[in-house]
């Protein structure tokens, strides 16, 4: 299946190789290269490419690629999401996944990817497996090790690849029982100029931190799980038990883990916190423009708007900008021509506003199309969907855990769209 | 150079860690020049020296920085022999870069490798699964042709472990030397028919991809694994679900005929005449027998569901097209909401996936028609994911929807990514041609697009025009001239290229302006580029044979330009055009036919989509991908006209049975005469809808009282009943009861279901009815009942033809003539009444009775491992006062649990000794509330002075430790505790000589246990040692050539760990007792139990 992995950084070198099978010359990148010159963007490059002998499917992820090469039909999906598994479990153990942190833990990077292969095929995925057989470096272990001359690679052999749960690894001992739920919710919405909404749907993620001693089964409900349109679980969730009641029930592995992913159905009315308002203007004569933005909050179930932030992507012709804010600061790439209003806290009694003047490249045409404004902003403890986390329940324990659930509304992709053709 | 440069960082920070503890070598080499090749030489020196240290931390230091090395892509190959010798060191992390470091250079220096081999092998017979696992891993993936067989045999073993890591290991093994030397194939193939056959779920998807890589046209070996695989699918790892479904999907192309002869209806385009002729054709025939779905088929699809829940994308991917080319057609939509889901996923999923719905799409319409808005494209996606989205929004357009998706192309249209914005004016082309209505809207639309600043837009919208326009051959000469007069703005040659040929086309429909297009572009004909000249040309040629007065002179002098143009092409094409249309003595006949050559009415192009032809590869693949055949794409084959024998995949019931007394397959058998037999099934028959309605009822009763952790048990009763009622090939899926898997079984359970409460039923039935005096004899009944059971089974594989007609032609003295033989019986093997206690002098007798039997069976064909029957001894579970009359005695029937294989099965007798009857005797809490117990149903009444038995399954997971938990009465609770004697945990196993001999070899250290111990001389013959070990632990017996020796077999009966049992006799009655088992505790406990049995006498 997987034959080989190269990791190329930003700049096109070939930082790190790995080879299941016998060895591939690390030239067979050339052919990636070349398509990557083409595409402007690296996130352009087509994920799956064809060369004479072998098949190039890559990712990008952290400013990084990860190449593999495949000789023989594979379904290209199963390459991707091992691809990303790689650079998770990177992230897991390094706190990032980037060139600098891959180099300087280039023999515990190493070894995880020999662990997490055999031939090509997947052997150990599941991040406790894989912590039990190479830990994941800290300060001290390291101070420890070289102190010891011990190693970073466990002594103990795991259980969990072979025990019917395998995402949990055995004998788990807390001083204090503690499991956190982060119920995290997303909007996604396309509002056209006039504000109406296009596109509006609620994208939900349920993070679980759980530190719980020995083998417990959770349970836990919601009051109104009516409300989930779609899902994925977590593989320790037991599919039968919510078809038919509605729960999650599970043993958790240890740590932190997705437990599931919903969708919220776009039939549901949802709401949209913020309202926007918007002029800008391009100019035909005198080669400037004019901008002007207000931001007031709409639906927000008497929480605070936190976190917000406007950007926008001008076009090319826009030379600088000479705005001034209400609230917040704002900033002007121009290189990239994005313009980043940082607002923070929305003030409902003192609404935002952005107003200014935008110059323009002499001579250039108008441009023809406003841009549109991408909003991000934050609303602690609300799930904007509704969605609340009734009980958790722990058997096969008996100590008494702490329990916790946090709610967040995020703006996923919010885009404030301006259609004036037509 | 930067990787130098960070070697060098890397190789500092080292250093001075290394500083700290000791001064070292290196600490001065690696501040050297590094970039250099030279001093790559004298690095590696020095690594050299460090691996030749005697210090580990030195060594491990050194290894840290080759493997750094091999990371980087270096040459590391010299320092082989330095680093081959620490191959058996004991730092796990050092052998373990020892590992990647030979996995990455054997194939270089072969001979050097050879020398690691031994240590390999040696690894192998390690008493820890983990190091068989990597031995075997490392040694398989050394490419060294030499060692081929040595890696043989090393699979061949392994895939006999015990441990089912290992065997996964040796799956992929498999493939690791097919691809070193595929001459062993053959000998592979048994590896993986063997290995098919594993009921462990690590397993199942290592092997399978070994199927696929060496054998994937043997689709024979299967049939037999089919249902198996469809079960144990959920509780696969997730990447081995991926596999087993790419796979099940093509065997099920080849093996059930096609479900959509009657979803024909639902497939809104008609698509295929393949499928349609093909359907038609059977309606010829098959039309008084409407199609039903194999079973086998419905359990593909019905398993496969859940999966589209997975995190995985992969695994959604490859479940929706599983539904997509098995699945009748109205049942394909249930895939749509998860494939929409996964565009929320990464850019790279969602490219995948956006392919596939592109192709569904064409097809489909319907399917993702309701999801349109997840297909607007944003701003900040790739272009290739731009490109996806618009593709699919062209196919989902239709009547209804098109003003929404027009208004989004109109956007899209002004999208600062110029290639997208060329796309979307392609598609526009597409919306018009394919929906009339919007023809002329969208061809205005695109005439407006023709003033647009940008050129490519500009250029794209001209030759979507011109298609457009051939497509209507009307009305269009106004928009032809405002073309020709942009014509001097637009630069991009495709547009003029565009323009050209359609006022050519068309000249007659614009006679004033044709010619003077023709002027201005003989003017600027040098500068043309290629593809203009050629347009110029045919422009000319065209303009001569309708309006040859205006334009004769032009045309000539631009023939006379093409002439002498550099490119051949257009040399040859002038001179084709110039004996064509001016008319010579040479050129013969074709003059005549110019006009009608030049001018014919040319068909119009088809607007259609790049995905149109995708759907003849599986979708999901790379082959789709990339829309080119990949190297080892297996085609999808079509639907058989006739289905292939259905019954290939069921499976021999007799060799589960082996294991697995239950049999549900003698119901199978022809015995129309046996007047015992059929009273039993119809009694079987009205239990059956008895039992299953007191199930539902059980079930719910544990779930009001057991509200707590019990979820396991209920749910998999749910499933089973829901399964119950689809599954109908039941008694085949019985066979797979020795699976491990422990939650979701569900059709396996339903005949055993059926089959032993009926078992158990019909005893308290027959007790219900007329109580019985002694609760013993009741017990002795219940028994009796079972045992029949089992007994039928040794018959079908052992020789006991007479006691078989006997029993069977007398059902109601059947009992009784058991009992003489029992008697004879006893004789031959004298067993000892003493150590069973009274409460139950008749059981022992009858199990006797049926000791011998399976006892004469194990000595004749060696095969039969029914439960093998010592004295059964009954233990007191609750004294009638405490009880406040309920009483309740239990013992171990040493039959398979039915419920579920990890349990043992448990019969409880309960009797009612108080003066007024008790009611709804059930079971409640128990604790550890893990503890999974299959309870009894609830007794609705117990009369006074009746008893009743019933059967339970505990799974004590392996151990000794008691199971607690509570009998309920209507009134009241009891806590109860049962704990099981070491040797109730184990079931028989059956072997030969050799097999135990062999597995005993892999058991031996830390898992062997041994005593040399003083037998009563009573006990010194053999069978009176078979009795005694018999009494004390559920094994079965291993034939044995030896006089001296006796030997044991089981396995337990939770984790199937094997337990062996041997017993060498020496001189003066002493003999030296070994158990061999990698459950130790176990071990020692079974050994002074046994002990105990044999020296007391």
């Amino acid at each position: 299946m997987i034959h080989s992995l190269f990791l190329i950084n930003h700049s096109g070198d070939i930082f790190l190789e790995k080879h299941w099978k016998s060895v591939i010359s690390r030239s067979v990148c050339d052919y990636f290269f070349e398509v990557k010159e083409k595409a402007v963007d690296p996130e352009n490059v087509p994920p799956v490419l064809q060369t004479p002998h072998h098949y190039l499917i890559s990712i990008y992820r952290g400013k990084l690629f990860f190449l593999s090469v495949v000789q023989t039909e594979v379904p290209p999906l199963f390459v991707i999401e091992f691809l990303h598994r790689v650079a998770d479990t990177f992230q897991d153990y390094f706190g990032e996944c980037s060139e600098g942190v891959i180099k300087d833990n280039l023999v515990t990077v190493y070894e995880l990817l020999e662990e997490m292969l055999d031939n090509g095929f997947p052997l150990a995925t599941e991040s406790n497996v894989l912590k039990e057989m190479i830990r994941p470096p800290n300060i001290l272990r390291s101070v420890v090790n070289t102190l010891t001359g011990g190693s970073n690679v466990g002594d103990t052999l795991p259980t969990g690849q072979l025990s019917n749960v395998p995402w949990r690894r055995a004998g788990v001992k807390y001083t204090n029982n503690e499991a956190y739920f982060d119920v995290v919710e997303e909007i996604d919405a396309i509002l056209d100029k006039s504000g109406t909404t296009v596109f509006a749907e609620i994208q939900g993620v349920v993070e679980a931190c759980v530190r719980l001693t020995g083998m417990p089964d959770l349970t836990l409900s919601f009051m109104n799980p009516r409300l989930l349109d779609d899902m994925s679980f977590h593989p320790c969730v037991r599919f039968k038990r919510w078809e038919s009641e509605r729960v999650l029930s599970f043993i958790p592995p240890d740590g932190n883990f997705t437990l599931m992913t919903y969708h919220v159905s776009s039939q549901n009315l949802v709401a949209i916190p913020v309202y926007v308002k918007q002029n800008i203007n391009f100019f035909e004569t005198g080669s400037c423009g004019r901008l002007d933005i207000t931001i007031g909050p709409k639906q927000n179930m008497g929480k605070t708007v936190e976190g917000l932030m406007v950007t926008i992507h001008m076009p090319k012709v826009v030379l600088s900008a000479n705005l001034t804010a209400t609230q917040g600061n704002y900033t002007y790439d121009l290189t990239t021509k994005v313009l980043v209003w940082d607002i923070g806290k929305l003030n409902p009694q003192k609404l935002p506003n952005l107003r200014g003047s935008l110059s323009m490249q002499a001579g250039a045409p108008k441009p023809e199309e406003n841009p549109s404004l991408n909003i991000d902003l934050k609303i602690q403890q609300l799930a904007i969907s509704g969605l609340k986390v009734s009980r958790l329940d722990m058997y096969g324990e008996k100590y008494k855990p702490f329990k916790g659930v946090k709610y967040l509304t995020k703006a996923g992709k919010f885009q404030r769209l301006s259609l004036s053709f037509l | 150079m930067s990787t130098g440069a960070l070697y060098n960082d890397q190789g500092g920070a080292e250093a001075a860690v290394e500083a700290g503890q000791e001064s070292t070598p290196t600490s001065s080499g690696s501040g050297a020049a590094f970039g250099l090749f030279s001093a790559d030489f004298k690095k590696n020196e020095d690594l050299k020296e460090m691996l030749e240290s005697s210090k580990e931390s030195l060594k491990l230091e050194a290894m840290k920085r080759i493997v750094g090395l091999i990371a980087k892509g270096k040459n590391a190959s010299e320092l082989f022999p330095a680093v081959v010798k620490n191959v058996a060191s004991k730092n796990i992390e050092l052998k373990k870069l020892v590992y990647v470091y030979l996995v990455r250079y054997a194939e270089e220096q072969q001979d050097l490798a050879l020398l690691s081999i031994s240590t390999f092998q040696r690894a192998l017979k390690d008493p820890n699964q983990f190091i068989r696992a990597s031995a075997l891993r490392v040694l398989s993936s050394i490419r060294v042709p030499i060692i081929v067989p040595i890696m043989m045999l090393a699979i061949k073993e392994a895939a006999a472990d015990l441990s089912p890591y290992v065997r996964k290991t040796s799956a992929h093994a498999i493939q690791k030397l097919f691809s070193l030397d595929a001459d062993q194939k053959e000998q592979l193939i048994e590896v993986i028919e063997k290995l098919l056959k594993d009921k462990s779920t690590l397993v199942a998807g290592s092997v399978v991809m070994a199927f696929e890589e060496v054998c994937p046209d043997r689709i024979d070996l299967i049939h037999k694994n089919y249902r198996k695989l469809c079960n144990l699918l959920v509780d696969v790892e997730e990447w081995g679900q991926v596999v087993i479904i790419s796979m099940l999907t093509r065997y099920a192309r080849t093996q059930f005929t096609s479900p959509w002869k009657e979803g024909a209806m639902f497939d809104e385009n008609n698509e295929k005449a393949f499928y349609e002729s093909d359907s038609e054709e059977k309606k010829g025939h098959t039309e008084e027998k409407p199609y039903i779905m194999d079973p086998d088929h419905r359990l593909l699809l019905r398993n496969t569901k859940p999966l589209l829940q997975s995190r995985n994308t992969a695994v959604v991917m490859s479940v929706a097209q599983l539904y997509w080319h098995l699945a009748p057609k109205h049942e394909v939509s249930i895939v749509t909401k998860s494939l929409v889901r996964l565009l929320r996923s990464h850019r790279e999923v969602q490219y995948i996936v956006l392919q596939n719905i592109a192709t569904m799409s064409i097809q489909r319409k319907g399917m993702f028609e309701p999801f349109m808005k997840s297909f607007y494209v944003r701003s900040t996606d790739a272009t290739h994911i731009k490109t996806l989205k618009l593709e699919i929004l062209t196919n989902l357009a239709n009547e209804a929807n098109i003003s929404t998706i027009l208004r989004e192309f109109q956007t899209y249209v002004k999208s600062q990514d110029k290639a997208f914005a060329a796309a979307t004016i392609q598609a526009i082309g597409r919306c018009a041609t394919n929906i009339s209505e919007v023809t002329d809207t969208c061809l205005n639309g695109l005439v407006l697009l023709l003033s647009n600043r940008d050129e490519t837009v500009v250029a794209e919208s001209v030759v979507v025009i011109k298609k457009l326009l051939q497509t209507q051959p009307t009305q269009h000469s106004e928009i032809i001239k405002h073309m020709a007069k942009l014509f001097d703005n637009i630069t991009v040659p495709m547009a003029r290229a565009s323009i050209l040929w359609l006022i050519g086309e068309y000249c007659e429909r614009v006679p004033k302006i044709a010619p003077d297009v023709l002027r201005k572009m003989a003017k600027s004909f040098t500068a043309e580029e290629d593809i203009v000249k050629l347009q110029t040309v045919n422009l000319a040629a065209k303009l001569y044979l309708t309006n040859s007065k205006q334009t004769k002179l032009l045309t000539q002098y631009i023939l006379n330009l093409g002439k002498y143009d550099q490119n051949y092409d257009i040399r040859d094409r002038t001179r084709f055009i110039r004996q064509l249309i001016v008319p010579s003595e040479k050129s013969g006949a074709l003059n005549k036919y110019a006009r009608r050559i030049l001018l014919a009415p040319k068909p119009a192009p088809v607007l259609e989509s790049s995905f149109k032809d995708r759907d003849r590869f599986q979708l999901g693949t790379l082959s789709h991908s990339l829309n080119s055949k990949a190297t080892g794409y297996q085609e999808l084959s079509d639907w058989p006209a006739v289905a292939p024998d259905q019954s290939v995949r069921n499976v021999e019931i007799i060799e589960a049975v082996k294991e697995w007394t239950p049999t549900v397959g003698k119901t199978k058998q022809p015995k129309s005469d046996d007047k015992f037999y059929s009273d039993d099934e119809d009694e079987k028959e009205e239990e059956g809808s008895d039992s299953s309605g007191s199930e539902d009822s059980s079930s719910s009763s544990s779930e009001e009282s057991g509200s707590d952790s019990e979820e396991e048990s209920s749910e998999s009763e749910k499933t089973s009943s829901d399964s119950g009622k689809s599954s109908s090939g039941s008694e085949q899926s019985s066979s797979e009861s020795e699976l491990e898997q422990k939650k979701k079984k569900k059709t396996k359970k339903v005949p055993q279901k059926k089959s032993k409460p009926t078992a158990a039923d019909s005893e308290s039935d027959e007790n219900g009815n007329g109580p019985v005096a002694q609760e013993s004899s009741s017990s002795a009944e219940s028994s009796s009942g079972s045992e029949t059971d089992s007994e039928d089974d040794s018959d079908s594989d052992s020789p006991a033809p007479q006691k078989k007609t006997e029993t069977k032609t007398k059902p109601k003295v059947a009992v009784k003539s058991k009992k003489e033989v029992s008697l004879l019986d006893l004789d031959d093997f004298s067993p000892a009444p003493t150590n069973t206690p009274q409460s139950s002098i008749f059981s022992p007798s009858l199990l006797s009775d049926l000791e011998g039997l399976s006892l004469s069976g194990v000595s004749s064909t060696m095969q039969v491992t029914t439960s093998s029957f010592g004295p059964v001894k009954t233990y007191e579970l609750l004294h009638h006062m405490t009880g406040k009359g309920l009483a309740a005695k239990y013992h171990f029937p040493r039959q398979p649990c039915l419920y579920q294989p990890s349990m043992v099965a448990v019969q409880v007798i309960l009797s009612n000794s108080s003066d007024h009857s008790l009611e709804e005797i059930h079971i409640g809490d128990r604790s550890p509330a893990s503890l999974s117990i299959h309870c009894f149903n609830t007794i609705e009444r117990l009369e006074p002075e009746a008893s009743v038995t019933v059967s339970m399954g505990i799974d004590f997971s392996d151990s000794t430790q008691a199971a607690n938990f509570q009998l309920c009465t209507k009134e009241d609770q009891f806590s109860v505790s049962i704990q099981p004697a070491v040797g109730e945990l184990l079931m028989p196993s059956s072997m030969t000589e050799q097999d135990f001999c062999k597995e005993q070899g892999k058991l031996q250290g830390m898992n062997e246990t041994s005593a040399t111990i003083t037998m009563e001389t009573a006990n010194a013959s053999s069978q009176a040692i078979s009795k005694q070990v018999l009494s004390v632990a559920n094994v079965g017996v291993v034939s044995s050539s030896q006089n001296n020796f006796s030997r044991f077999a089981g396995r337990t009966v939770s984790s199937g760990a094997l337990v062996l049992v041997s017993l060498e006799l020496k001189e003066s009655s002493t003999a030296l007792l070994t158990i061999n088992t990698e459950k130790t505790v176990m071990a020692s406990m079974l050994l002074r139990d046994i002990k105990q049995a044999l020296t007391q006498a």
